[in-house]
């Protein structure tokens, strides 16, 4: 491994008696430390690196410019949203006057905080088209947990106990079944069609007095709408179902139109992704839950309300669901989210969808060439090709996507969904330019002509970034998670 | 080209089946280890569990993707290739060879079910 590109641990630039600045007299250096307890003391000095300024500032520029960010070039991640997050939402959510409050603050000092949190619950249910949210879930998979409890709540309320199964397409995101399994509930698949919708024939064999919830993205994993989703509603509504809204694609709809409409009872939201948080880090996230007109009360605890004065208050109601999160979730993601519709407004946010929409549909046709179509149908915010059209030379989509990095551009999802052999998953967002679009298209069309020409070399690439390519079966069966084993690798 | 071996039983989820008296060992195909490329886990269940036809007995990782693994025949597993944890790559190297699972079977008579060797051929045609 190349440590010229890693650099060194800030601890291993460090020299003895080297400072960026002056400390201040110790005032506390003739403090008594006895009274204080032996197991509470520090055994050994504090490892703080000894740097200077310049060293300081060169050894985090150079870090962060081997990363790969929305800020550096295109990323067109399918499935995941990696679209741009103005800055000014990070300026919002980082004003002191929010980052410095405490959760346990009294209501009456958090006013400001508790209108945002408020006004937020009303503006996802106008986007929506539900009748209230929670925005305590920590993230995505969490509001899916958190809207399946509801569900159950529901059902147990009137006394339907034996409603424990959940359907879910064959197509699905992993995190559905999961969800479903976590919350005790049972797992029955639906089969998709060959353009990867649901088999409503497939359906209704499924469709009894045992169904708790059906769950579905839309547009689904494909990127294709589900055109059948007023029959499905109706299905299953007639059977005493639930519809559950997994709000990951919600970004292809944004403005454009609305779940609650399509006949669905909860959803949940990604605000990281849809709602302007950069994310694909780890967090943090927000994955506030929605419900229909008649199953607010079994959102789960603490409620942000508001008095017929005008003041806001955060209340707890014995019916609902108790607490899923720590005080009321990330709050930093609302207020991303909060400042994102704001500064879009209602007259510019209906265009994220229809924009999302023609970038991946412009991509898409401008690349079904030389690249596998299988669903040749016009798609929503993301579509999937099936690998490179001439496999002759034996070149993956693993290639074609390290190939991508030579050219500046973040790989799409590849071996995903696994519907397809090669998936090679390309979701562009609402925010690239038509030359970023051109310039990605032109580089996908010479990278297959370089695949017919020169197979070899697109196999082993990528061949100009800081690493190369790893060892994907050395790396998984033997992985190496800390420096301290890296450098003994090395030495070894 | 993949390899089929003639008096092999062959699922349609790409596992087979290789009938011993009694016992039948279960791995999965030649085709299954080049599409999922290099495997780097496999999942196993154990000794004295009980696998049903076409439902789930284990898993295999590879750095593409995981899979579930479905049985292609009843009964009590009786033996795990325990060679796969430290080798899980064995598998790309003869899928054959590297079995899986040992099963004693409950239903002999479930191979009919399943594809011979000409069959599980065509339905891998592209």
């Amino acid at each position: 491994m190349n440590r010229t590109f890693y650099g060194n641990l800030i601890f291993e630039l460090g020299k003895e008696g080297r400072v960026g600045y002056s400390l201040p007299k110790n005032e506390f250096a003739g403090y008594d430390i006895n009274g204080i307890p032996e197991g509470l003391k520090r055994g050994n000095d504090m490892m703080l690196p000894e740097v200077d300024e310049l060293s300081v500032v060169r050894h985090y520029t150079n870090m962060s410019n081997n990363n790969f960010g929305v800020d550096t070039g295109f990323y067109p991640l399918g499935s995941c949203t990696m679209k741009y997050n103005p800055k000014i939402d990070e300026e919002i959510s980082s004003l002191t006057s929010f980052t410095s409050l405490h959760p346990l603050q009294s209501a009456d000092t958090v006013q400001g905080a508790l209108e945002v949190y408020y006004n937020l619950q009303k503006s996802l249910s106008e986007i929506a088209g539900l009748s209230e949210f929670t925005l305590n879930p920590f993230a995505g998979a969490h509001g899916e947990l958190t809207g399946l409890m509801v569900i159950r709540a529901y059902h147990n309320s009137r006394g339907d106990y034996k409603r424990v199964n959940v359907i879910v397409p064959d197509s699905a995101h992993g995190t559905n079944p999961a969800s479903a399994a976590v919350c005790g509930l049972k797992v029955v698949q639906v089969k998709s069609l060959a353009d990867g919708t649901i088999d409503v024939e497939d359906l209704k064999a499924h469709l009894d007095d045992t169904v708790a919830a059906i769950m579905m993205t839309n547009p689904n994993t494909l990127g294709i709408f589900e055109r059948n989703i007023p029959e499905i509603a109706r299905l299953v509504h007639d059977c005493g179902g639930l519809l559950y809204y997994d709000g990951a694609n919600l970004n292809a709809l944004l403005g454009k139109c609305r779940p609650g409409d399509m006949g669905f009872d909860v959803m949940h939201i990604n605000l990281h992704k849809t709602f302007s948080t950069p994310h694909g880090g780890g967090g943090p996230g927000s994955g506030p839950v929605g419900v229909r007109e008649g199953l607010e009360q079994f959102l789960p605890n603490p409620h942000i309300k508001k008095d017929s004065a005008g003041k806001f208050y955060i209340d707890s109601d014995e019916s609902a669901l108790g607490a899923v999160s720590a005080f009321m979730g990330n709050f930093s993601v609302m207020m991303k989210a909060y400042s994102y519709i704001l500064t879009l407004g209602k007259e510019n946010l209906k265009y994220v969808g229809p924009f999302a929409t023609l970038n991946a549909n412009y991509i898409k046709d401008s690349l079904k060439d030389v690249y596998e179509l299988p669903i040749d149908v016009v798609c929503k915010h993301e579509f999937v090709f099936d690998g490179l059209k001439d496999k002759s030379k034996g070149v993956t989509t693993m290639n074609v996507a390290k190939r991508l990095l030579d050219y500046g551009f973040h790989a799409p999802t590849i071996y995903f969904p696994l519907l397809f052999h090669e998936s090679l998953m390309i979701e562009p967002c609402e925010n690239e330019s038509k030359s970023t679009l051109d310039g990605f298209i032109s580089v996908m069309k010479k990278i297959a002509q370089e695949a017919a020409e020169d197979p070899e070399m697109v196999k082993a690439a990528p061949h100009n970034t800081p690493v190369c390519r790893p060892d994907d079966t050395l790396a998984a069966t033997h992985p190496i998670v800390t420096y301290r084993e890296m450098l003994n690798d090395n030495d070894a | 080209m993949s390899k089929i071996l003639e008096g092999l039983y062959y699922a349609e989820s790409h596992e087979f089946v290789k009938i011993e008296g009694e016992y039948g060992y279960v791995g999965i195909t030649d085709y299954a280890q080049e599409q999922l490329g290099n495997v780097v886990y496999v999942d196993m269940p154990e000794v004295d569990d009980e696998v049903t036809a076409g439902e789930e007995f284990g898993a295999v990782e590879s750095v593409k993707a995981a899979s579930d693994l479905y049985s292609p025949v009843s009964g009590v597993v009786v033996e795990i290739n325990e060679d796969l944890d430290g080798d899980p790559g064995a598998i790309n190297k003869d899928a054959y060879a590297n079995w899986i699972i040992k099963v004693k079977l409950s239903d002999p008579s479930e191979v009919e079910n399943l594809m011979d060797a000409a069959a599980y051929a065509k339905s891998i045609e592209h």
